[in-house]
């Protein structure tokens, strides 16, 4: 093997470690401000990636049979599409089951689990049990050549783009608006946030139907990089959770730089090994990491 | 919560009537033990097939991690969401033993090397693994059931609550090791059997397992296995152990500041679940005959906790009424109807969280007689006392000469 065979195999697994990371970043993203801003288990979380995947799937399929001229540009109306109704589920979850359970995050983990089991059933029932993958449209298809060995494809690229572009979107929002300063407000001191006026009920909700608003956007992103069952997002769960925890749960940059290393730690070791142990081996590290240092990578310096 | 000053008196008839709740809370739990024991031991062997006893076995099983769990979780507050680690230990361990056992050189004459598991054989591999040597010790094996998944959550447990990480953080990391131990043995098939997990069980110590005769000994085994396990938890919750459990749940922080060491309590108590749930373990491997990952994993260790939260997550006894009760449902549902099995679960959760909070143990009908009658008993001493008859007319330094001090928290 020579010495540009091994360059090229070292780009491609290290590109195949960002694809990973762009799924758990957008999954982390909505997650960590549902449970690290409000300290709510979301155990649905993944279902919430799961209907915009479907979402997407359903808008290719009516493409498809109804609307020709819709092929080429379903996808970018899906994204819209999926925010709008998962956004929506999740408010309607907000309002009938978490904003009970605020005071109990061990109660909100096991409710949102009950709902995350009726979801996968509601999926199953609709969609039927095997996997569907949502039409392509061709300028998602193919994969760019820089050189005669390395083989990039464009739907990688194009999920890294919007993750870029959803993270920095987040970013703004938490640090620019005036909904991010009252977000961040209400995370560190949620008595003191009520006093100086802020509804804190009102941003919770918000925050609430925004995060699973981004697992949809997460779910249509999905699509073109793998095919959706009804269990989909449920894989994610356990990693995402790591992911947001590893992170520090109230770090925006930390929840980027552990998506981040899982991802590439799991597409490194995944090259050397079979891809169970990769996985064994990377949240083995990740859950002894934590116990050493509990807080995570990045924390937020908040006196309680 | 707040600071009243009560005449003697009063203070008096409070603690007669408190000392009276106490003993019918204790005949209360006997009564229940006495009806679970009764159930278990003459009505269920005399009234089911030996293939239904069979299932509820099987069910019992599922009983002892959801007690670990009301002694951890119901009781001390800490959620484990990877019981069914410990429990697949458990199984684990014992399962070897007997898988050695059933390998013998006569058996396994076909193999390319006889002597060593079959799933080993078709593997590739050719000798029997160091870690497994062990096991062809029977004591050896009855040891490792309970220091294997002992010494695991021993280290785990240090490692967290030494460090003050708890609730939300703890259960995510526990499903976490759940996650990496499937995927672990899934992935190591010659090693652990796979996803087929460890099969063809046959005898325990010579003892075929598979008779009728000692499937009805083995439950019998199992049933009061899990009644004595029942009695030793209650001892432990009776003792002031238990009183600083539920204090450590409410109020950690005034616990530590009491001089109490939070962590290591924590510790004792997770290890104690984990032991608990590996001897369930066990008995299911020798009562269903086989051990998978399946039985591992987040769903099993889920299902476990919605078991003790049916039953009731404060409630030992409830506990095992919870376990049969799930068991039952998902064994007659996904039989039946598999499409209704997951939104029945689904809705479980949600309900037993969000509306029975205490589970089937809420429902308890004779408890709330009890209350009732303690209700009428407070208010008849209270008719009686002169204190609160005319409270006004006395001053309140001159009816106590002791310092008055905070009333009886509810």
């Amino acid at each position: 093997m020579s010495i540009s065979e091994l360059f090229s195999i070292a780009i491609m697994q290290g590109f195949n470690g960002l694809s990973t990371f762009c799924v758990l970043l957008l999954m982390a993203l909505g997650l960590a401000i549902i449970f690290g801003q409000m300290g709510v288990i979301n155990m649905a979380h993944g279902e919430f990636l799961t209907v915009g995947a479907y979402t997407t799937y359903v808008l290719s399929e009516v493409s498809q049979r109804w609307a020709p001229w819709l092929v080429g540009s379903y996808f970018l109306l899906s994204l819209v599409v999926s925010f709008v109704i998962a956004a929506a589920l999740g408010l309607l979850v907000e309002h009938t089951m978490i904003r009970h359970l605020y005071r109990r995050p061990l109660d909100s983990l096991l409710a949102t689990w009950g709902l995350s089991l009726i979801l996968q059933q509601v999926f199953r029932s609709t969609f039927g049990a095997r996997e569907v993958s949502a039409h392509l449209p061709e300028w998602l298809m193919g994969s760019l050549k820089p050189t005669e060995t390395i083989d990039i494809p464009i739907n990688g690229l194009v999920v890294m783009g919007l993750t870029g572009l959803l993270t920095s979107a987040v970013f703004l929002g938490l640090f620019k608006t005036r909904w991010g300063i009252r977000v961040r407000a209400t995370t560190q001191n949620r008595a003191m946030s009520g006093a100086a006026g802020i509804n804190t009920r009102r941003i919770d909700r918000l925050s609430f139907g925004l995060g699973c608003g981004l697992a949809g956007i997460a779910g249509a992103a999905f699509t073109t990089i793998g095919s959706t069952g009804p269990t989909s997002g449920s894989l994610y769960i356990v990693d995402t959770f790591l992911t947001v925890v590893f992170g520090g749960t109230e770090s925006l940059i930390g929840t980027i730089a552990s998506a981040f290393s899982i991802a590439q730690a799991q597409a490194t070791t995944e090259f050397f090994l079979t891809g169970s142990m990769a996985k064994v081996l990377t949240l083995m590290a990740v859950i002894l990491i934590l116990m050493v240092r509990p807080e995570g990578l990045f924390t937020l310096k908040v006196r309680r | 919560m707040s600071m009243t000053i009560e005449p003697q008196t009063t203070k008096a008839a409070r603690l007669l009537a408190f000392s009276r709740l106490r003993k019918l809370e204790l005949s209360r739990d006997q009564l229940g033990f006495a009806i679970t024991a009764l159930l278990l031991l003459v009505v269920f062997p005399l009234s089911l097939s030996g293939f239904r006893l069979g299932m509820v076995s099987k069910y019992l099983t599922y009983a002892f991690p959801a007690i670990a769990l009301v002694v951890c979780w119901g009781k001390g507050g800490i959620l484990s969401l990877g019981q069914g680690v410990f429990f697949g230990l458990g199984g684990y361990c014992m399962a070897m033993f007997l898988k050695l056992e059933a390998s013998d050189p006569q058996s396994t004459s076909i193999q390319s090397t006889p002597g060593i598991p079959d799933f080993m054989d078709w593997n590739q591999l050719t000798e029997l693994p160091l870690f497994w040597v062990p096991f062809n010790s029977l004591p050896f094996t009855l040891f490792a059931v309970v220091a294997v998944p002992g010494l695991l959550a021993l280290g785990i447990s240090l490692a967290m609550f030494k460090r003050r990480v708890g609730g939300v953080y703890f259960a995510i990391i526990t499903q976490a090791i759940a996650s990496v131990l499937t995927i672990l043995i899934i992935g190591q098939q010659g090693y652990t059997g796979g996803v087929n997990g460890i099969t063809d069980l046959k005898t325990l110590g010579g003892w075929d397992i598979r008779t009728d005769s000692a499937k009805l000994i083995l439950y019998y085994a199992n049933a009061s296995l899990l009644l004595g396990t029942v009695l030793f938890a209650t001892w432990i919750l009776r003792s002031k152990l238990g009183r600083l459990l539920a204090a450590m749940r409410e109020k950690e922080e005034r616990v530590r500041f009491t001089g109490y060491d939070v962590a290591s309590l924590k510790v004792f108590v997770f290890v104690f679940a984990a032991v608990v749930s590996a001897i369930g373990g066990a008995m299911f491997t020798l009562v269903v005959g086989f051990m998978s990952p399946s039985f591992v994993g987040i769903v099993p260790s889920i299902e476990m906790v919605i078991a003790a939260a049916v039953g009731g997550r404060h409630s030992l006894l409830g506990a095992i009424y919870g376990s049969l009760l799930v068991n039952y449902g998902k064994t007659f549902f996904s039989e039946s109807f598999p499409e209704l099995w997951l939104f029945l679960l689904g809705g479980l959760f949600i309900l037993v969280v969000m509306a029975f909070p205490n589970g089937l143990a809420g429902l308890d009908i004779k408890r709330y007689l009890d209350k009732t009658r303690l209700e009428k008993l407070g208010a008849k001493l209270k008719a009686l006392d002169p204190a609160t008859v005319a409270p006004a007319t006395m001053a309140p330094g001159a009816a106590s000469p002791v310092p008055p001090r905070g009333g009886v928290q509810q």
